[in-house]
């Protein structure tokens, strides 16, 4: 099977509904019109220009060049944590919990991948690293930002429950159990519900992917599943320790709730 | 003998506080809405940073763990949260006893939480801070939502538990009827000292 060629005309039809949508929220008083339409075009840029760089990494095989790019990946995943958030802590935190949690999470998983299940040759082989990575990161960027902001409101709209279970005796990780608890959640819905429709409502797109460009359906469905799986273990890992990095430093060592870490948007 | 002692307690809106409270006296604090009381109350339960040290007993604030000196210093904040739904689930122990005395039924503990009233959940923040069994009291208008009977009630109860433990209590009050009834000693806050007034 042979694939079909987009256009660009193709493309702009799809992009004039986007369009559609901005100038509808628009009319209506609704917001978003200028995020949607910035998100829209940056992801063109972003993509194009990927286009490029994968094609000449692919070619090249180098190490250092693959290491790179990783690091740039993870450096922006940060920032699109940190951007996400509603109330974000001050100082190199604001940053270092979403990039620290991703890091540990989505590397360690990556590197597991590669050495252990995949075994591609080179193991940094840029064909399988790089969606990989890219994929892990995607997923677990959004579970991140979202168990962060979910934990950061939640703290600042119920301090003063918090600091009446203080008053109680009880320690912080107590104090904001239940809060840390709906963190979480909020994080892990998102992939707890894509897996639970996969397959049934939605069709996974590198498995899309792949059958389109030929390969069998099993054999795609096994890709698939490895991948949803390695994402969901990813964004539950990285969820986790960005929830308890985060509930952890609102406190201090003396247990005293201390919002004024948390800046305000 | 149990006494809270504040050495150079400083909070935001106050110069350095020196006080002791003896076993089983009541110091009774009042001053303009702003001028710090709860600020104080805040710093000798080291829920804010502050500089000084507070004292119970012998033993140090911060020579304890921090929950278990909150524990002990007994803070009732002048607003009461609860985070479970039922009452009970507030409680150690269902002391029935207790909750009668402060006028509420015996089945109070299996009240929804989001159905009490504001007085309800006044009384039964006292009853939870009494069922953690503080060795001091420090208390932030803990009848400003009561009527007179159930500000009786309240008094009374925690009258008693003072006498029985023996607690120093540190009581917020704007109520001069009711300083005339509790207080050893009345400190009112002025231009950010404690000024002690004649009883």
């Amino acid at each position: 099977m042979t694939l079909i060629s987009l256009t660009t005309t193709d493309l702009l039809i799809a992009a004039s509904l986007v369009l559609l949508v901005a100038l509808l929220s628009w009319r209506l008083y609704l917001g978003s019109a200028k995020q949607l339409l910035i998100a829209a075009t940056r992801s063109a840029i972003q993509l194009i220009l990927l286009g490029y760089v994968l094609h000449l990494l692919f070619e090249s095989n180098s190490l250092p060049f693959i290491a790179a790019l990783s690091l740039f990946m993870l450096s922006v995943a940060g920032y699109e944590v940190m951007a996400r958030q509603k109330q974000r802590f001050r100082g190199p935190w604001g940053y270092g919990i979403g990039a620290v949690s991703m890091f540990i999470s989505s590397f360690s998983i990556m590197l597991l991948t590669l050495l252990v299940i995949i075994q591609p040759d080179p193991w940094y082989k840029p064909q399988y690293a790089i969606p990989l990575l890219g994929m892990l990161l995607g997923n677990t960027m959004t579970g991140i930002a979202v168990g962060l902001d979910n934990l950061t409101r939640n703290a600042w709209e119920l301090r003063n429950q918090i600091e009446a279970r203080l008053t109680l005796g009880q320690g912080w990780g107590e104090a904001i159990a239940d809060i840390r608890k709906e963190a979480l959640r909020s994080g892990l819905i998102p992939i707890i519900n894509s897996m639970a429709a996969a397959g049934v409502v939605s069709l996974p797109g590198m498995m899309t992917g792949q059958i389109l460009a030929g390969s069998p359906p099993y054999e795609a469905a096994k890709y698939q599943l490895l991948i949803m799986y390695l994402i969901t273990a990813g964004t539950g890992f990285g969820s986790l320790a960005a929830v308890w990095l985060g509930s952890r430093h609102l406190f201090d060592d003396r247990h005293r709730l201390r919002l004024e870490r948390l800046k305000k948007r | 003998m149990p006494s809270l002692k504040l050495e150079a307690v400083t909070t935001s809106h106050l110069d350095p506080v020196n006080l002791v409270i003896n076993e089983g006296e009541t110091v009774v604090l009042h001053g303009q809405s702003g001028s710090g009381k709860s600020l104080l109350l805040r710093a000798i339960a080291d829920l804010d940073e502050h500089s000084g040290e507070a004292w119970l007993d012998e033993t140090s604030c911060s020579s304890m763990p921090a929950p278990e000196w909150r524990r002990q210093v007994g803070y009732l904040m002048s607003e009461t949260h609860w985070w479970r739904a039922l009452v009970g689930e507030h409680f150690h122990e269902r002391n029935c006893d207790l909750v009668t005395r402060l006028g509420l039924p015996e089945n109070v503990f299996d009240w929804e939480v989001n159905r009490l009233s504001t007085g309800e959940k006044q009384r039964l923040g006292i009853a939870r801070l009494l069922d953690n069994r503080p060795g001091a009291l420090l208390l932030d208008e803990p009848t400003a939502n009561l009527d007179p009977e159930h500000t009786d009630m309240a008094e009374a109860v925690l009258r008693d538990y003072q006498a029985e433990h023996g607690c120093p209590v540190l009581w917020v009050s704007h109520s001069p009827e009711q300083r005339r009834r509790i207080a050893n000693r009345i400190f009112q806050i002025e231009q950010r000292r404690l000024v002690e007034e004649p009883l």
